[in-house]
């Protein structure tokens, strides 16, 4: 049920959408500050209504799929927003604040929540959650930084002026910069996937005294490093920088929602070790 | 106190007649020396570029005509006023502020929106107010201009589209590479159109420029200007590999490069990503190139059609210029009409204390038998009289709603006093 911080933050990410919206149509820079501001804002509501779920539920905020969504969304908006800060390229504002406002509301409003099944699993295991989930909002980062780049890249080369109508197209980052900003997610997300994979395998040493790599889980957490891991190595080769390298890195988080939905929803089975 | 605008522009004159009218720094500096010796002017800036040569001048005789400036201007460039005839304009007041806010905002230019003229403006103006020649009313003129140009840039599209071939391609680089200031390039040919790349790329400061051309003199002289290297024209093969932008603009009747030597400057670069801008007609570069990974060909046509698309939409943004600087043009009449209620009034004070006194010296004799003491009392009676009756116009004026019913106010009472006839201080 949603709670008095998730009406405060709604309206924040509407709001910050709507400047995002504005901000890359006028390409004015006190409306992309607002647009910041907002965000920041929304999150830091996002950030107390996960709080104020907890409290409710007695429970981590990940013990459903509902607010697993909520904390993707919530870690998907704060990666983006230091990406924003660091990069200084606010446009892409208006790709991501959308996705984050889509699993706000997926893992808010249906009012559900399912029975909390591991209460006791400790802060190893929260932490091996919540660096997957980091991990995941960073490949969907770098997913939509590709998907961007691959339009921008199809319109460079059609080189007629189609597209250039709209004022949009001249203020999203360069392609260059979109391949660092891409390259620079992908690492954020590797590392708190080998991280949070690492300590989940401890967790379940510790746990049942055994590791076991037959888990789906685990074998598509391990394909997913090797595609990223492949992703930033090919992305600086000859014959596949550039827009075949951001195709795979699109293409990879393709496994990322295989592993995040369908293994979760399907074989979650394999992967409970209480 | 009035402004007065007296100039031409493309619109008004043609191009010889602009360059027989421009203004150096050191003349405009003379001009404007003169103009404030000879009594004609309070303040005065000018402002010459290549498509206007202005005169901004704050005078406090109201009612005079601009006669006199319009000679000054003709003779100060050798000219005779006839020839003149039909290309100068005047402006005086709130056209003369809507006018230079309209300049400084790239409305009135020949290319809507540049950006140049801006810089040009706070030229003028720094010029003038180095050499003293500005005062109150043409610095708050002025600094209001800027703001205005200001704003209508970082509010509105009007200036943000590239409105060249060449500029149009340096945007697409921008595109590609964001910032230039860390990449290279190689421009082929040395000709005008070479120029005005190298001038855009200088601009946005490129790390690295090569020229290479067929007359190596020419590149040689090109690259000296824009801080370049020329290379040999027959290195061009080994001279691709470096750059992340080329432009080409060379007169030949065939590609000067063709697709296999850009397929091997590609491999040699590990596919590196580079931009290619054909200026050149007929086409320098073989199109067959385009398929080229990571490689992005323009040539002139398609240049031109995002050229023309951006000056479209630049039109579609004169009305929100339009509105920035009507914003900003009334705040300054509004600033303007408070000045000028508070000149007005003293003008009319000093007036009234001017009749007041004379007509005590004139009364004299009645006043002859007054005890010094009863002398006073008279005096600072006439004196609160006056206070008085100046209480109410002092407090219409203020309650004034907007700039331009001030304004009126002040313009009646000067007319009815006579105030601009002649100065009773």
């Amino acid at each position: 049920m949603p709670g008095s911080w998730d009406y405060v933050t709604l309206l924040l990410y509407l709001a910050s959408l709507g400047l995002y919206v504005r901000f890359v149509y006028t390409g004015r820079r006190a409306t992309g500050r607002w647009a910041a501001a907002a965000l920041a804002l929304g999150l830091l509501g996002h950030y107390l209504a996960l709080l104020q779920r907890s409290h409710w539920v007695h429970s981590v905020p990940y013990d459903d799929l509902y607010g697993s969504l909520s904390l993707f969304g919530w870690l998907l908006g704060a990666t983006y927003l230091g990406l924003e800060l660091y990069y200084r390229q606010r446009s892409m504002g208006t790709f991501v604040v959308p996705c984050v406002l889509a699993l706000y509301v997926a893992g808010t409003w249906p009012g559900q929540h399912l029975p909390a099944t591991h209460l006791e699993q400790g802060p190893m295991f929260a932490l091996h959650v919540t660096l997957s989930v980091l991990a995941y909002a960073a490949f969907a980062l770098a997913f939509l930084l590709s998907a961007v780049y691959l339009l921008q890249h199809h319109y460079l080369r059609r080189r007629g002026a189609t597209g250039w109508r709209c004022p949009a197209m001249w203020r999203f980052p360069p392609l260059e910069g979109l391949e660092k900003m891409s390259r620079g997610s992908v690492l954020v997300g590797l590392v708190s996937l080998v991280a949070g994979t690492g300590l989940g395998l401890a967790w379940e040493y510790e746990t049942a005294r055994h590791v076991s790599l037959a888990d789906p889980k685990v074998l598509v957490t391990l394909l997913i490093v090797v595609l990223y891991g492949g992703y930033l190595r090919i992305s600086r080769r000859a014959g596949w920088r550039g827009a075949r390298a951001s195709l795979v890195c699109a293409l990879a988080f393709l496994l990322v929602i295989f592993s995040y939905a369908v293994v979760n929803l399907y074989l979650s089975g394999f992967h409970r070790y209480l | 106190m009035q402004i007065i605008l007296i100039g031409l522009n493309h619109r008004t004159a043609p191009v010889a007649l602009r360059e027989r009218t421009a203004f150096s720094s050191e003349d405009a500096q003379r001009a404007t020396a003169e103009l404030r010796q000879a009594g004609g002017l309070e303040e005065a800036v000018i402002l010459s570029t290549c498509n206007r040569s202005e005169l901004y001048g704050v005078r406090h005789d109201t009612r005079g005509d601009s006669a006199n400036l319009e000679l000054f201007f003709a003779d100060f460039h050798g000219l005779s006023r006839p020839q003149l005839d039909g290309c100068l304009y005047v402006h005086s007041d709130r056209e003369a502020v809507d006018h230079l806010f309209r300049v400084a905002a790239g409305l009135d230019s020949q290319l809507l929106g540049e950006a140049e003229v801006l810089g040009q403006v706070r030229e003028a103006y720094r010029r003038a107010a180095d050499a003293g020649s500005t005062g109150p009313v043409l610095n708050r003129l002025f600094q209001a201009a800027i703001e205005a140009g200001r704003r209508v840039r970082a509010e509105t599209e009007l200036g943000t589209r590239p409105m060249s071939a060449a500029s149009a391609g340096i945007k697409l680089a921008e595109r590609v590479f964001g910032d230039l200031g860390g990449h290279s390039a190689l421009l082929l040919g040395a000709g005008e159109v070479a120029e005005q790349a190298a001038e855009h790329l200088r601009q946005r400061k490129i790390k690295r420029l090569w020229i290479a051309a067929r007359g190596r003199d020419r590149a040689d002289a090109l690259a000296a200007r824009y801080e370049g290297a020329s290379i040999p024209w027959d290195e061009l093969p080994r001279a691709l590999l470096q750059p992340d932008v080329l432009v080409a603009s060379v007169s030949a009747e065939q590609p000067v490069v063709s697709r296999a030597m850009l397929a091997e400057a590609m491999r040699a670069r590990n596919n590196r990503s580079l931009l290619l801008l054909d200026l050149g007609l007929p086409r320098n570069i073989d199109p067959a190139a385009a398929d080229l990974y990571n490689l992005y060909l323009y040539d002139l046509d398609s240049l031109t059609e995002i050229v023309a698309q951006n000056r479209r939409a630049r039109e579609r943004e004169i009305p929100r210029a339009e509105a920035v600087v009507e914003g900003q043009v009334s705040k300054f009449e509004a600033w303007r009409a408070g000045r000028a209620g508070r000149d007005v009034l003293d003008d009319l004070r000093a007036r009234l204390d001017a009749r007041r006194r004379r007509l005590l010296e004139s009364q004299g004799g009645a006043l002859a038998g007054l005890a010094p003491e009863e002398r006073a009392e008279v005096e600072r009676l006439t004196g609160r009289l006056l206070d008085e009756l100046l209480e109410e116009p002092a407090d219409r004026l203020r309650r004034a709603r907007t700039g331009r019913e001030r304004m009126q106010l002040v313009e009646t009472l000067r007319n009815l006093f006579g105030l601009d006839s002649e100065k009773e201080r």
